[in-house]
């Protein structure tokens, strides 16, 4: 099987949820020059958050502390651990890129992920809270089949995670090597052995706090550069958007776009429609399959549910997910200035020449505000936006580490193996060795996924954790009927054809699309080649240099065209072997979901489950009120 | 803990536990339905009714702009109405069934 196949130019447009397209950019944002600045800044950081580690690792000794960091984090402090958890570098790098590049249609893309919180508050967070303990499982487990419930319980959170942090761990290696030019290994590795070291001897507690660091970085640099972008027009909004709509990159950035329709419209016009719909996301059943995954699957995210046993009460989780609201919606409206923002003082053209997803408009625009690219307070500035950057990848990844190794150590180990029978330490110490083998894998797989484009996983991810997890969760808790059989069915049917499509989608790769569509770049580049060459013969000398950095630009065009011919090799098919794709949507949350919820009501009529029917009376009980919640002090 | 067991068919058949439920029921899935239709009107809006969010309203400022900023303020609205029913309403009557939990039912 060559693995190359994944690599799918077909979507190597930049996908905010990717955090970073596959390609690796030859010139990093850092100059070498600052590079020792930018390592004072990481050690910073880093350095804070290994002595949190050290002050945490001191106090996990019992399971309780481990998974849920004792049950003791406050509302407050574990809504700002939530949005640390799901702020990834996606959201961070990736939407600013968008609206840097389609402008409105990357605002409207941030939108579905703080309406996910909308299900996670209102029939999701306090219901888990009262009737879990740590993980997914724990909650499937306590009406349905203990053993059946955890396995499948177990078996997808260890896959939305590997997918999850396979787009993570790419992303993170590609951000670092971009930002400040490390080797891919080397940043994944230390990724890697960071993420590892919080959560092997900080567990939850050590996870938590790197989380809650990560999230105030991180809003305190959005939030000081969109002072710093938004001052010179007076604080105005439509000031701001108007200077958007003035500026001569982002008209330029739309007659690229927009294409022949260019030539019929004023400047004016052009700048204008940088705030309409309809530049980047071009089908919106596509966009509304993507919606669904997000705004369910975000309530169905092991990690994200995980946090909800941190806090004492299931008030205390509500009151965690309004401040996760606050943040991440506030986080999401200051991308908006962000996005544009770069787009007005750096330009699309330099955002796309570091990387071409335009990742780096988050950065680039940090630098500028410094005083560009030459200056000590610029280099300063985006040394700190990029140490936030890697935290971010570092917090999300322990989160995800933490919520596969609790599967493998809580659910399959304890809970299937052993049969509930346990010590303390002996779960302690499975969850460490778990947590070990998470880690290990983590770091080989974004390794061997050098150079893929990992893009779709994230959104595969949210599938996945829509189409599965969240149908179940949702039954068992609201459903009198539900029982293991449906629990099983609802998990495997679920996960399988959000997967399933996927692998038959237009996200694959599909050589016998994609050849000739290179080999007629190439074509076109030849002739435009030709024809400056032949102008250059009799160019005057003030017009050579432009010539040249066209042809300079063509040459690069045509190169990688031929790079991703070769990478093709001798294939004709995709991964699955089809010529063309036979599901046409990219996301498939459309038809995934409704199946899994389908699947879930079926295997629940079609089984006879005598004990998710006598405890249901309690579930429902318990989940409304809290009676018998796990404590604070639970062991 | 729990010195005795619960009888929890008990405590559902309880009025109070009953009318907590039905109150719970009602809000959250009336408010869950809002906020999915809302949310899902922004993209079918920008699809089919492009060249109504392309109406300035404000300076460059149009109709497309305003709506997708409203997703924002709906969704931290819908927060805090819930989160005001809750604390005021729903924590009050939760507390009350965990007082009288253990005296509910013939398990005593």
């Amino acid at each position: 099987m060559n693995v190359v196949r994944w690599l799918s130019p077909s979507i190597a447009v930049p996908l905010a949820v990717a955090g970073t397209s596959a390609f690796a950019a030859d010139t990093s944002a850092v100059s070498d020059k600052f590079r020792w600045l930018t390592f004072v800044v990481f050690g910073v950081i880093i350095g804070l958050t290994m002595y949190v580690t050290y002050l945490a690792a001191r106090r996990v000794k019992s399971a309780s502390q481990f998974y849920a960091a004792g049950r003791s984090v406050t509302g407050i402090q574990n809504g700002w651990a939530i949005a640390g958890d799901y702020l990834s570098a996606a959201s961070f790098l990736g939407i600013a890129g968008l609206i840097s590049l389609y402008g409105y249609d990357g605002f409207m893309y941030s939108v579905g992920w703080l309406v996910a919180y909308i299900t996670v508050l209102l029939v999701i967070a306090e219901p888990c809270r009262n009737i879990g303990k740590y993980t997914l499982g724990d909650i499937l487990a306590f009406r349905n089949n203990p053993k059946s419930a955890k396995t499948v319980a177990a078996i997808s959170t260890i896959t939305v995670s590997i997918f999850y942090l396979t787009a993570q761990m790419v992303g993170g290696g590609v951000l670092v090597k971009t930002l400040v030019g490390i080797d891919y290994e080397i940043s994944v590795m230390v990724v890697g052995v960071l993420m590892l070291a919080y959560v092997l001897f900080g567990g939850m507690v050590a996870t938590t706090w790197v989380q809650i660091i990560k999230a105030v970085l991180l809003v305190t640099a959005s939030i000081l550069l969109v002072v710093f972008t938004w001052a010179p027009y007076g604080f105005s909004l439509p000031g701001f958007l108007q200077a958007a709509v003035d500026s001569v990159n982002i008209q330029g950035q739309v007659t690229k776009l927009v294409g022949d329709a260019a030539k019929n419209m004023t400047p004016q016009e052009l700048g204008q429609r940088f705030l309409e719909p309809g530049l980047f996301l071009k089908n919106p059943i596509d966009q509304i399959s993507l919606g669904m995954a997000l705004v369910l699957g975000t309530a169905g995210m092991p990690h994200i549910l995980m946090r909800f046993f941190t806090v004492p009460t299931a008030k205390d989780a509500r009151v965690s997910v309004i401040w996760a609201m606050g943040i991440i919606g506030g986080f999401y409206v200051l991308t908006l200035f962000l996005g544009l923002g770069s787009a007005i003082n750096v330009g699309q053209a330099e955002i796309t020449r570091i990387d071409k997803g335009g990742n780096m408009a988050g950065p680039l625009l940090a630098q500028f505000l410094g005083g560009g690219p030459e200056s000590m307070l610029g280099n300063l500035f985006l040394a700190f936006v990029a140490a936030v950057a890697f935290a971010t990848i570092v917090a999300v990844v322990a989160g995800l580490v933490l919520a596969s190794a609790s599967a493998m150590s809580h659910d399959i180990w304890v809970g299937v193996v052993r049969g509930e029978k346990a010590t303390q330490d002996e779960e302690v110490r499975a969850a460490r060795i778990s947590s070990i083998l998470v880690g290990i894998l983590a770091i080989a797989i974004g390794i061997l996924a050098k150079g893929q484009n990992v893009a779709h996983l994230v959104a595969l991810a949210f599938a996945v954790a829509a189409s599965g997890n969240l149908p179940c969760v949702l039954m068992t808790l609201y459903w009198r009927k539900c029982n293991t059989g449906g629990i099983v069915a609802g998990m495997i049917i679920g996960s399988l054809t959000a997967i399933g499509l996927v692998l038959v989608s237009p996200n694959m790769t599909y050589p016998s699309i994609v050849r000739p569509a290179q080999e007629k770049i190439i074509q076109i580049a030849d002739e435009k080649i030709a024809s400056l060459n032949s102008d250059l013969s009799s160019a005057a000398p003030e017009e050579r240099t432009k010539i040249e950095t066209a042809l300079a630009a063509q040459e690069k065009t045509r190169k990688v065209a031929l790079d991703t011919i070769a990478k093709l090799g001798d294939d004709t098919t995709s991964l699955v072997g089809l010529e063309k794709p036979l599901f046409e949507l990219k996301n498939p949350g459309l038809i995934s979901i409704p199946l899994g919820f389908l699947a879930v009501i079926i295997g629940s009529l079609l089984y006879r489950d005598k004990r998710a029917d006598d405890m249901w009376d309690e579930l429902y009980v318990r989940q409304n009120t809290g009676i018998n919640a796990e404590g604070a002090t639970a062991h | 803990m729990a010195a005795k067991p619960m009888d929890w068919i008990a405590i559902d058949q309880d009025p109070r536990f009953q009318a907590l439920h039905a109150k719970k029921s009602r809000f959250l899935w009336g408010l869950m339905i809002f906020s999915i239709i809302y949310y899902f009107a922004l993209p079918i809006g920008a699809a089919y009714f492009t060249d109504v969010f392309k109406i300035k309203v404000w300076g460059p400022i149009n109709v497309g702009i305003l709506f997708a900023l409203s997703e924002f303020v709906v969704a931290w609205g819908i927060a805090w109405i819930y989160a005001r029913r809750a604390n005021s309403e729903f924590d009050a009557m939760a507390t009350e069934l965990n007082r009288v939990a253990h005296t509910l039912g013939g398990s005593k």
